[in-house]
């Protein structure tokens, strides 16, 4: 599966992504420039974290508006696959990609720590190899993930299973002290209806190798790969 | 043309920054503020002499960039003197 990773002026978790798909994954992989309009034979473009473009304006927005977010609409047209995290995220949102906005944190801080994740929808490409209700552990790092959107589009969101995770206690219950940054509904993460768009504002790239502190971000990845080869799409090339 | 750009947050969606900002005026004595809410201000001068286009374009800029319709609206106005006249204290 060739996975190509977006670079920002500003982006900071490329080479994270970047290593995890070549040295875990050992799979083909080449960074791609913000300026490119050609997206070639990629199966799968990751919108790393971090601060593209120095977040100036609002986070994501001026990213959402460039080059390489102009050509992933075709790609998207197509059927490829893509993968925004934290930053990603933020840019799919600005994008219009992906429905809603990242916006600052409720308390204010800035927070890194650990998250617990409860996987609410296992019928996308990224996540076919987890069970609904399963609890993933990952880390967020962000001061702009509160996720918002308006009642109508919370209700789509919801009615067509477009939540794939909701920040949650360790034995899995959404509950408000598990959401760390005041999002919506405790979501972490949604996909587009035709579920081939994820954005995530969890880092799943920094818990790909128990050397991290865990590995439950590699079981995105994981399903990735392994959608391919059920399907045949991964053989055939 | 010069044309001031007000951007603010939608009446009903949540202004973390404006309550903290208030809050820490009340820690200052300023216990009269009933709210306080923060936007921004973007000052853009552009070659263009009529009013109405100049209205037009900026509207467009921020349809497609300076705002986001999902939290924020914006407000515009044809100025004389981007620079303040009298600059406060």
């Amino acid at each position: 599966m060739r996975f190509g990773v977006v670079v920002f002026p500003g982006t900071w978790s490329d080479c994270d992504f970047h290593y995890v798909v070549s040295e875990v994954l050992h799979q083909p992989v080449r960074y791609v420039w913000h300026r490119e309009r050609e997206l070639g034979q990629l199966d799968c473009v990751i919108l790393p974290g971090g601060f593209s473009y120095g977040d100036y304006l609002r986070a994501g927005a001026v990213a959402g508006r460039s080059p390489v977010v102009e050509a992933l609409r075709d790609f998207v047209g197509r059927g490829g696959l893509v993968l925004g995290s934290c930053n990603g995220f933020q840019i799919l949102c600005e994008a219009g990609l992906l429905p809603g906005v990242l916006t600052r944190n409720e308390c204010l801080q800035y927070r890194c720590q650990s998250t617990h994740l409860v996987v609410e929808n296992v019928d996308t490409p990224f996540t076919r190899g987890l069970r609904a209700g399963q609890v993933l552990t990952m880390p967020i790092s962000h001061g702009e993930g509160k996720y918002y959107a308006d009642a109508e589009t919370l209700a789509r969101l919801k009615q067509q299973n477009l939540i794939v995770f909701r920040y949650a206690s360790a034995d899995g219950k959404v509950t408000k002290a598990s959401n760390p940054n005041g999002s919506l509904d405790n979501i972490a993460g949604i996909v587009n209806p035709e579920g081939t768009v994820l954005g995530m504002m969890p880092h799943p790239e920094r818990a790909s190798e128990t050397a991290m502190g865990g590995t439950d971000g590699l079981l995105m990845f994981q399903s990735l790969l392994g959608t391919l080869v059920e399907d045949g799409t991964f053989l055939k090339r | 043309m010069k044309v001031r750009v007000l951007v603010r947050l939608k009446p009903g969606i949540m202004d973390v920054q404006g309550a903290a900002v208030k809050r820490a005026l009340a820690g200052l004595g300023f216990s009269e503020i009933a709210e306080l809410r923060i936007g921004k201000v973007i000052d853009i001068e552009l070659d263009e002499a009529r009013s109405g286009e100049a209205r037009t374009r900026v509207g467009e800029m921020c349809g497609q960039l300076l705002a986001n319709p999902i939290l924020e609206e914006y407000s515009m106005e044809i100025v004389t003197d981007l620079a303040p006249r009298e600059v406060a204290g």
